[in-house]
């Protein structure tokens, strides 16, 4: 199957500091992908960078490209009619990311008339009908008010209905439920996940909560530093995480169940991006890091059971009797 | 909504009062007007004529309340010079003074919000760079400095307009263009870092997002949003168009309110004083107000909500 | 054992204002609370946006002072805020906010703002103070070169530490966490938590810890108190309370958070928006948002009932066997 976006050597730089080194990534049509990681490895970044919304200081290099189209380098006119079109995104704090002073139907007529070229009745039924589906009680009579009159869930819900306007092929969420409370973050994980089915959209699910990736996607990229260090099914990935960033991510986590004991953090810090270590980024704070680790940089290469990994020295793989692991996991799966 | 309008009024009418009272008082206690009108060697017989004629024998809260009854039927007092009405004296001012100030006005929006927006939207380019460089310039040089600067200019050396007075639209121009200047520099500089602010905020990456064209992004998501600090700016600037006056109206001999105030302030003329003042407060008070109902209009956040 | 905290039926009510131009009305964020913390015991507070739980910290503290009801803290009333005695009982009582670098001065090096409350509370000679903030440093896992640092200097989780630490200087007998770990990554959370753990072993400190992040709660605390507009819908020991929720409230809240392993459509999904103090639906406050309300949860507030040894729920509809469990 043709990707729909594939990612190559995406490199970013804030006033000459790399915080991005070189991304490859690939999303297949109608996929969710999860991206996870701490603040600051470059998660958001990279389709920040993708879809040319960083600020003019970050420099971008790399090649992004979405079907035919070339997105690095390509003129500002065809980022707009992508933007939108056929990518869209929605990021953490749904209440800020409204326009305070428009009122919410105009925002969402704004889309419905730049992607589908709908003006007046259409567009206001098409926008009732997109609140509709969001789950946006009263679309109707809610339609002329401004975003503080919406709770922070329903402004995600709105947000995800601007983001609906244009019929996306990939939609981006970027920690779209971290800003909210527990019950309501399960409200629009559900939205999202049923939406994805219905709409046959592509989803990248950017987030720091393993959770609610394990939720939500197919595949998972962990990223740390600016780099993937691993890749692969998420339930393979989850079940037997190899790298020991990723390992360490599950280890810190309190539980839900099972005996209440001290927790495993991952020692120290995230590298400053001004002063990375000289070899594996995250050598300093691995408990198997070797001397080959500080001097060596690991590429992300792939691994028989298929996913790909950064690490001189990774967990064992597997073993025989947990052979399944390939398979997706029940329920992971639409 | 309505007792908000009410509420602001009252308060308007408070800080008229204010003025007026704190003018009042200061006048009476800062300097005999009959020393200064009828000079220092007359017998204190005439003296003591004059103050009763103008009745500054009784104790200042009799003045006062004399003087607050007039004024409610009307009567805003004669001048002491020459004992025509002191209101007319003022309003008869008033229409030079506006063609200095309207015209400033005008240069100071025109001039400094595009100059502001335009160097923020191109932040730490060239032109930006050369707007902050100008914009403090243009603030931190006094009026007088610059109105002295721009007559050595263009009326002494190049002969191109005239150095004072009024008549035609170039006698208005140096005058205008010199009291422009510092709030051309503020209005930039405070556009600039509304906009700055703004361009930052999520939404406008929101509306990026969604693929808002650029110049969309600025006119529709950014600049209603940017609009809120800057009319605080344009208020006050607003409020001040008869009392920004006073200095360059000296320099370019304008036979404006500015210049009546520093000849009536010498001569202790009370009633014009006090009335020069109750304008300059009225006019304030009313841009305030008027700024405050244009929050509402602005930002819908500050608007009452309706229970839903 | 006399508890070191008990609060008994704490109301607070705020001026709520919905606009500029609207009437100010009337707002229980806090309705009639009761809580107890016994020396060495951790209370976990949890609940939504809009449950008071932060008030109810304030509360807890004498920050924010209750308009009905009474903190006993060691058996006695709390003294009227700003008073001398209310000053000398900061030293006994602390609190740890979500946000680190507000709650520190960016102009102070860390020691010296560690050894702030020593000095205040005038405690020992200046060599002592000085060894002190040595020790403390260490308690909480900074190395001794890190003393002269600005906050601006350290990463968010050293930051943490330095307000903890500051707060444990006097070595209070209460601490009250306010999200103290939700600004923090995964990594750096892990090791705030087992320092909050290291204390509750070490010390015999009270600690109450409010939060929404249920599986930090569950880790950290012996007992759980599920907050829902204001007032307390369910509390017990923490295990039990995770393993067999009784309110439906808390059922579903459990049931909200993302495990790896848990299917979506296993997870009980509750309808509707977080609550809005401002408008108290009557009777049950959880009823527009109960899978199984009934008449008389619209029209009548559940007392709080034994459900278990040490359990209580506010729910018409549970009993005291054990009911379905949604996890």
């Amino acid at each position: 199957m043709t990707n729909l976006v594939e990612i190559r050597d995406l490199k970013v730089a804030f006033d000459s500091v790399p915080v991005l080194h070189g991304i490859d990534l690939d999303v297949r049509p109608g996929e969710a992908l999860g991206l996870v990681g701490e603040s600051g490895c470059g998660k958001s970044v990279t389709w920040l960078a993708a879809l040319g919304l960083l600020p003019s200081k970050a420099s971008v290099s790399g090649r992004v490209t979405l079907g035919d189209t070339d997105l690095t380098g390509a003129p500002r006119t065809q980022l707009e009619q992508v933007r939108g079109g056929r990518i869209a995104m929605i990021f953490q704090d749904p209440s800020s990311a409204l326009n305070p002073v428009l009122k919410v139907g105009r925002q969402l007529c704004e889309a419905l008339k730049l992607h589908r070229g709908l003006t007046g009745k259409p567009a206001k039924q098409e926008a009732l009908r997109l609140m509709d589906m969001v789950g946006i009680p009263d679309a109707r009579g809610r339609f002329a008010l401004y975003p503080h009159e919406f709770s922070g869930g329903q402004c995600q819900r709105l947000m995800i209905a601007m983001a609906l306007a244009g019929e996306p092929d990939l939609l981006i969420a970027d920690e779209p439920t971290t800003a909210l409370d527990a019950t309501i973050q399960a409200q629009i994980l559900d939205l999202l996940v049923r939406l994805r089915a219905e709409m046959n959209m592509a989803t990248v699910f950017i987030s720091h909560d393993l959770g609610a990736v394990a939720q939500v996607c197919e595949r998972v990229c962990v990223m740390y530093a600016g780099r993937i260090v691993e890749q692969g099914a998420v339930g393979q990935l989850f079940d037997r995480p190899r790298h020991p960033y990723t390992r360490g991510l599950f280890d810190a986590l309190p539980r839900l169940d099972g005996p209440r004991v001290a927790l495993t953090p991952i020692q120290g810090t995230v590298p400053d991006p001004r002063k990375l270590p000289a070899g594996c980024a995250f050598a300093p704070r691995c408990t198997h890091a070797r001397d080959f680790c500080h001097g060596e940089r690991p590429d992300l290469l792939a691994q028989r059971d298929g996913r790909h990994l950064a690490c001189a020295y990774p967990l064992p793989e597997a073993p025989a009797a947990r052979e399944d692991v390939h398979a997706p996991r029940e329920g992971v799966h639409p | 909504m309505i007792t908000f309008v009410l509420i602001r009024l009252v308060r308007a009418v408070v800080t008229v009062l204010a003025v007026m009272t704190f003018a009042f008082v200061v006048l009476r206690m800062s300097g005999d007007p009959a020393q200064v009108l009828l000079g220092p060697d007359l017998p204190q017989e005439a003296v003591d004529a004059f103050r009763k004629e103008w009745g500054l024998d009784a104790p200042l809260w009799q003045q006062y309340l004399s003087y607050f009854r007039a004024i409610l039927s009307g009567d805003f007092g004669l001048s002491m010079r020459d004992r025509s009405p002191a209101i007319e004296l003022v309003l008869d001012r008033v229409p030079a003074t506006l063609q200095l100030t309207l015209p400033a006005l005008l240069l100071k929006l025109g001039i400094g919000i595009p100059a502001g927006i335009y160097a923020a939207l191109h932040r730490d380019s060239a032109v930006d760079r050369g707007v902050i460089f100008l914009a403090i310039l243009g603030f931190t040089i006094p009026s007088f400095v610059m109105g002295l600067v721009l007559v050595l200019i263009f009326a002494v050396t190049l002969h191109w307009l005239p150095s004072g007075g009024i008549g035609t639209w170039q006698h208005a121009l140096l005058p205008a263009i010199t009291m422009s200047i510092g709030g051309i520099g503020i209005l930039a500089r405070f556009s600039r870092s509304a906009m700055i602010e703004v361009m930052g905020q999520p939404y406008i990456r929101t509306a990026s997002a969604k693929g808002v064209r650029w110049q969309d992004v600025v006119r529709g998501h950014a600049l209603p949003n940017a609009a809120v600090p800057i009319v605080t700016i344009v208020g006050f600037m607003v409020g001040s168009v008869i009392s920004g006056a006073v200095v360059v109206e000296t320099i370019f001999s304008w036979p404006g309110i500015g210049r009546l105030l520093i000849v009536s302030v010498a001569n202790r003329d009370l009633a014009v004083v006090q009335c020069i003042l109750l304008i300059i407060a009225a006019v304030m008070v009313v841009s305030n107000l008027v700024v405050d109902l244009l929050y509402g209009w602005l930002d819908p956040r500050l608007r009452a909500q309706p229970a839903h | 054992m006399t508890p070191v905290l008990d609060a008994r039926d704490l109301v607070r009510i705020y001026q709520g204002r919905q606009g500029l131009f609207a009437r100010p009305t009337p707002i229980r964020a806090v309705d009639g609370v009761s809580l107890a913390v016994h020396p060495g015991e951790t209370l976990g507070i949890v609940g939504e946006s809009g449950s008071g739980k932060s008030t109810l910290g304030r509360m807890l503290l004498g920050v924010d002072p209750a308009q009905e009801g009474e903190v006993r803290f060691n058996g006695c009333p709390l003294p009227a805020p700003k008073t001398p005695e209310w000053r000398a009982l900061r030293a006994r009582m602390q609190m740890v906010y979500q946000d680190p670098l507000a709650a520190l001065d960016r102009r102070l090096t860390i020691s010296v703002q560690i050894r702030e409350p020593l000095d205040v509370h005038a405690f020992g000679t200046p060599a002592e103070r000085d060894a002190r903030v040595h020790d403390l440093m260490r308690s909480v896992g900074l190395r001794p070169d890190q003393a002269d640092r600005y906050p601006h200097e350290l990463s968010g989780g050293q930051r943490q530490r330095v307000v903890i630490a500051r707060a444990l200087a006097t070595n209070p007998d209460l601490l009250v966490c306010d999200e103290p770990v939700s600004g923090l990554d995964v990594s750096i959370q892990a090791q705030v938590v087992n320092l909050l753990r290291d204390l509750q072993g070490g010390r015999r400190l009270a600690m109450v810890f409010i939060s929404h992040d249920l599986k930090v709660v569950r880790n950290l605390c012996d007992r759980v108190a599920v907050m829902y507009l204001g007032r307390i819908v369910e509390d017990g020991p923490a295990e039990r309370l995770f393993a067999n929720p009784q309110h439906p409230y808390t059922q579903a809240l459990i049931s909200s958070v993302p495990e790896p392993g848990r299917p979506l459509e296993t997870r009980v999904i509750l309808q509707g928006e977080p609550p809005n103090p401002a408008k108290r639906p009557p009777g049950c406050a959880f009823h527009p948002r109960c899978a199984i309300a009934t008449d008389i949860c619209r029209a009548k507030a559940p007392p709080l009932r034994a459900t278990a040894p040490g359990q209580t729920a506010a729910c018409h509809h549970v009993t005291g066997a054990p009911a379905s469990q949604a996890a």
